[in-house]
């Protein structure tokens, strides 16, 4: 007979993600695909694919949970927690102590602070608006017509950033096309882009000591936390999988249950 | 799969009877516009209505019909057509619905009570900007349509101390108005029964005071929802001996149920302030959201809103004016911080929710820093949700179900 596993699954508004722990807390299994428009269906690719992944089938799942916007969709969830809770829990496994998590996702971004018991003390989404989200760059990728995995590698080559002063994604769309007209070159858009996103984070509310950053975008854009680092004057700590850190999460409460 | 739970919810038998009586107030004042028996004045919420209920008029406030715009889920269709005009989607958007809806011809009064096809037409528009600049802006527009005079108070606002100076200042506005009132309405000034007025105006909102105190007990009787609908007589109806009776009768039944331990949320385990606005078109569904996760929004500055303690029938004026300046949306944020605090510690309130309404700064206390100067003053943690009293376009229910479902998570395992 197999190993008994915890599983986590993630249903974001961009894409699903699932995570596969065994009893010891260790990642044995992950997958990650865009959510679509059928959420149960995607979440259990993700979920074949984890298990495989692990080397158990679906008998060995001792429980799971699910959590982000579809968590109601999984039907083989045991039950629900929300994304906060399930962030907070992903990071505090790997950092316990008092931390700042700043996650920035497909949709929308999160500031999450804990306790050094990992009790959440605060906690702020983005308000309704893209600006500062994965949404926002993956918009900005299409109108510099760059694919959205080129952008780390061009934001990093940028020698003289462009600044963006708009709020709002339509009006940075408007800039960022006033910007190419004045032949300035696409790096220094895209870091000034990616300092756009870090900037609208950053003034959701204030931070702690030790901050964490996770979040797809973050785990596709590792320059962003070198700038968040420059611009906070601190060293961030990014844990293992950072996309994963919310079906994580979801994976460790289903081992408490 | 993790299922919804049902939210059973407590009837509150005196709402019924509120519901004739509101049914009664608007065939009234249809009558009164249709016939012409009787000159009816349009007052903002927490406007001079006893001066005008003394004067003989009947009063209609557009704030209500604003509000019953908002949770019958019109005014999102409405408000466009005040956008065209020129009135910005950020402005008021009890205004903008109550525009467009006269633009469109519309109103949800002739479905609620049939046979009335518009809101009465104003013999007479009457503001007091106590509560904001919008309501100048909506008056004089209907002065305009309509062709009638708008006459009001102005009033200081982020006022700190209610001073003599500024109670001088408004009373003597609210004596202004007699002469233009009398002329309009036909009749002379009446004194004694303006005291009459002031004294029921006072009861009305004694009771209802104790109507909202009711819910210090533990477990709550009523929740913020029910008395968002409950408040509808203190609103148009207070200077009137029914409304003063209807109140009497809340209060009854809300101190049996206290007595018998009644919850109006099953199982209360979390005691929550709401500061802001209802979301009108979401009224329902926020109180099955809570009730479903044990937590009963129990009080809120909103619904404090109607309480009058200076009115004194002896010192009609003055009291009138320090009783509409004394309230918290007039005053400074200190005040207001202070407030905030004897709520949550008379109500034992484990969290704060914050109602950031797109369209209403005047209503929206979180924009000032004052959300982290209560959270250090009661140590109370607290959520700000992003949303509107009408315009659905600035709500998002999911994001208000996971941050309501997250904090609720966090006071559980604060309690441990
Ligand atoms: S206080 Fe707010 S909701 Fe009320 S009328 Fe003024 S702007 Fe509108």
């Amino acid at each position: 007979m197999s190993q008994s596993v915890y599983v986590g699954i993630d249903l974001g508004a961009s894409r699903t993600k699932v995570a596969v722990l065994d009893a010891a807390k260790n990642v044995i299994g992950r997958a990650v695909h865009n959510s679509g428009t059928d959420y149960g269906q995607t979440a259990e690719l993700c979920l074949k694919e984890a298990l495989s992944m692990a080397g158990v089938g679906m008998d060995a799942i001792a429980a799971g949970i699910a959590t982000g916007y579809g968590r109601s969709n999984v039907t083989f969830a045991n039950a629900t927690k929300t994304e906060i809770a399930c962030h907070g829990k992903g990071c505090f496994h790997y950092f316990p102590h008092a931390i700042s998590i700043i996650d920035i996702g497909g949709q929308d971004n999160k500031i999450i602070k804990l306790s050094d018991a990992g009790l959440r003390t605060e906690f702020k989404m983005n308000r309704k608006c893209a600006a500062g989200t994965g949404a926002f760059l993956e918009e900005m990728s299409l109108r510099l017509n760059i694919p959205l995995e080129a952008m780390n590698d061009n934001a990093k080559k940028s020698t003289d950033m462009v600044k963006l002063g708009s709020y709002c994604t339509v009006f940075s769309g408007t800039e960022v096309l006033e910007n190419i007209r004045h032949g300035k070159k696409v790096a220094d858009i895209v870091k000034g882009l990616f300092f756009s996103v870090i900037k609208r984070v950053l003034e959701m509310d204030s931070l702690t000591e030790n901050v964490v950053m996770t979040g797809g975008v973050v785990a596709h854009n590792p320059y962003l936390v070198d700038m968040a680092e420059e611009i906070i004057g601190r060293k961030i700590e990014v844990p293992p999988y950072p996309q994963f850190s919310g079906a994580i999460g979801a994976a460790l409460f289903a081992i408490n249950q | 799969m993790a299922e919804e739970k049902k939210v059973v919810r407590k009837v509150i038998q005196t709402s019924k009877d509120m519901g004739r009586f509101m049914k009664d107030y608007y065939y009234e004042l249809n009558e009164a516009a249709t016939t012409g028996n009787r000159k009816i004045a349009w007052c903002t919420s927490v406007g001079p209505t006893e001066l005008l209920r003394a004067m003989g008029f009947l009063v209609y406030f557009p704030e209500t019909h604003g509000a019953m715009l908002g949770s019958t889920r019109t005014a999102t269709d409405m408000i466009p057509a005040a956008n065209a005009l020129g009135y910005s989607p950020e402005i008021c958007s009890y205004l903008t619905a109550d525009v467009g809806a006269y633009l469109n011809k519309f109103t949800p009064l002739s479905k609620a009570y049939p046979g009335i096809e518009t809101v009465p037409k104003p013999d007479v528009l009457v503001f007091n900007t106590n509560q904001c600049r919008d309501v100048q802006d909506w008056f004089a527009y209907y002065a305009r349509e309509y062709n009638v005079p708008v006459i009001g108070v102005y009033t200081n606002r982020s006022v700190g101390d209610v001073t003599e100076t500024i109670v001088d200042d408004v009373a003597k506005q609210i004596e202004g108005l007699v002469k233009p009132l009398e002329e309009i309405s036909g009749n002379r000034f009446d004194m004694d029964k303006f005291k009459e007025v002031v004294g029921l105006s006072r009861r009305c909102s004694d009771r209802w005071k104790e109507v909202l105190e009711t819910n210090a007990a533990k477990p709550a009787p009523m929740t913020f929802f029910d008395s968002s609908t409950l408040m509808g007589p203190a609103v148009v109806g207070r200077g009137t001996q029914v409304a003063v009776d209807l109140y009497d009768q809340l209060l009854a039944e809300l101190k049996d149920k206290a007595a018998k331990r009644e919850a109006a949320v099953e199982d209360e385990k979390f005691r929550i302030y709401w500061d802001g606005m209802p979301v009108w078109g979401r009224l329902s569904a926020h109180s099955k959201l809570f009730a479903g996760l044990k937590a009963n929004v129990l009080s809120s500055t909103y619904c404090s809103s109607w309480i009058f303690t200076a009115l004194d029938a002896d010192d009609p004026f003055r009291s009138m004016a320090r009783a509409y300046t004394e309230l918290f949306i007039v005053r400074s944020d200190d005040y207001k911080e202070t407030y905030i605090k004897d709520k949550l510690d008379f109500f034992d309130i484990d969290g704060i929710i914050y109602h950031d309404a797109r369209t209403c700064p005047n209503n929206s206390n979180c924009r000032y820093g004052m959300v982290k100067r209560v959270e250090k003053l009661s140590g109370i943690p607290s959520l700000t949700i992003d949303g509107d009293l009408c315009d659905m376009r600035c709500v998002s229910d999911e994001q208000t179900k996971t941050k309501v479902e997250a904090f609720i998570e966090q006071l559980d395992e604060l309690k441990g």
